[in-house]
């Protein structure tokens, strides 16, 4: 059924900066709408020390567990200045913000997963982008039951996949290689 | 639209077909010839991820988020930036043949002397004040998309003894779901430096690579005025195409 072949991923390079960024990229719904989060985090090389030169992209559903798109079959509701995509480079610290809404439980194929955001980083030194998950800690029963985290079999590998509570946010930091390696999916 | 808040709690699976997953096209993370891959890749094996609503899903952007002149990086400034003016322009595709619509292109790249405007970016040939060397624009409804730009030029860097970037223009494109992200670079034929860029020779398949490379274009060139280059983007396709399970959602929710 597949007759074309794709087009190859390459890095986005050391200077993603003039290209990627967007004034509002951090903004995945406007600054003051009821209900907003931050979430924060900074991303870690294999050495330990910050990648200054990446971005992070976040995708997820609204508060409803749905997805202003066509193949969401269930159609969306009306999250006035709700984007649903973040994109926020990293600073000279490896520090990144995105402005959101929490998402609600999504179905999937044998029920709910829990809500989660779908991450993608990209960076100087990466071939590709890679993916990865963010869950919240305060939704236990649901994070227990969620298919992708019950997938991971090692505690420690998926707690990587769960934001801590920071302030009035979240933190979400990435570490790329090492020890505490984030699980990163294959997409 | 008279579902219950809870709908979404209450409703059996939702079953929404996937993309083709598409490893043997792209580079693996670790690739020792570029050398800042080395503290940047994983090191766990990557867990497979079904593909669900999150992942079938992504952005539907606007012509909102581009402006009138963005697609021509010759025209972003008060004259014209130095170097050969070029028309760089295609088709973005699934796997599937079928084109991509609406989808948001993003291009940024050096100047015709191969420097960015950038501030990391401070090798000795000369920035352009007519150029910034960022574009976007959105496919139209054929999935065709087209700039007007100058030819990028080559530059050095610090991978390896004398090592030099073949001229490339980085594009960012979204398609119409978040499987469907692609972030690549685009060539020019007979590039001579091909053969020392760890870049380039990431993409382990030879078929593969020439797929990020354009072709010389004469039909789309402008008479005194342009040179073209034509690159089609092929962005991954459906596994299968939607069935009945849609209906049966779309009659739970009513």
């Amino acid at each position: 059924m597949s007759t074309h072949p794709t087009t190859p991923a390459q890095t986005v390079g050391p200077y993603l900066h003039i290209g990627l960024p967007w004034p509002d990229g951090p903004y995945a719904v406007a600054e003051g709408t009821p209900g907003a989060v931050w979430i924060r985090g900074t991303v870690y090389d294999g050495a330990g020390e910050v990648v200054p030169d990446a971005v992070i992209e976040t995708w997820q559903a609204d508060p409803d567990g749905r997805f202003d798109h066509p193949d969401d079959p269930r159609g969306a509701r009306s999250y006035p200045g709700f984007r649903a995509f973040g994109r926020c480079p990293t600073d000279a610290d490896g520090g990144y913000g995105i402005l959101t809404l929490k998402p609600g439980a999504v179905p999937g194929p044998h029920g709910d997963q829990a809500p989660h955001i779908d991450v993608s980083v990209f960076a100087r030194g990466m071939l590709n982008r890679v993916v990865t998950r963010l869950y919240f800690p305060e939704e236990e029963a649901a994070n227990a039951a969620d298919p992708v985290l019950a997938g991971i079999e090692d505690p420690q590998a998926r707690a990587t996949l769960v934001a801590r509570r920071e302030g009035e946010g979240y933190r979400f930091d990435v570490r790329l290689q090492g020890e505490g390696e984030t699980v990163f999916f294959d997409i | 639209m008279s579902t219950p808040p809870d709908a979404a709690h209450t409703q059996p699976g939702l079953y929404v077909p996937g993309y083709v997953r598409d490893h043997d096209t792209h580079p693996p993370l670790d690739f020792p010839g570029y050398k800042s891959t080395a503290l940047r890749h994983p090191k766990r094996p990557l867990t497979l991820l079904p593909h669900m609503l999150t992942e079938v899903t992504s952005p539907v952007l606007g012509q909102d988020r581009v402006g009138e002149l963005d697609h021509d990086l010759t025209r972003q400034h008060a004259e014209e930036p130095q170097g050969q003016r070029i028309i760089v322009h295609g088709q973005v595709r699934d796997s599937d043949g079928k084109p991509v619509p609406r989808t948001l292109v993003e291009i940024w790249q050096a100047n015709a002397g191969g420097r960015y405007r950038h501030a990391s970016d401070n090798w000795p040939a000369p920035l352009d004040p007519h150029f910034t060397g960022v574009g976007r624009t959105m496919t139209d409804a054929e999935g065709h998309y087209r700039f007007v730009t100058i030819r990028p030029g080559a530059y050095p860097w610090g991978n390896h003894q004398n090592a030099w970037r073949p001229a490339h223009i980085h594009f960012s494109l979204f398609g119409r779901a978040f499987t469907q992200r692609l972030v690549t670079q685009m060539y020019f034929p007979d590039d001579p430096l091909f053969f020392q860029d760890p870049m380039w020779n990431s993409v382990p398949d030879p078929k593969a690579r020439e797929r990020m490379l354009s072709s010389y274009d004469h039909d789309t060139t402008e008479p005194s005025w342009a040179l073209a280059y034509r690159w089609d983007i092929v962005l991954r396709g459906r596994e299968q195409t939607p069935f009945e399970s849609e209906e049966e959602i779309l009659e739970d929710d009513e």
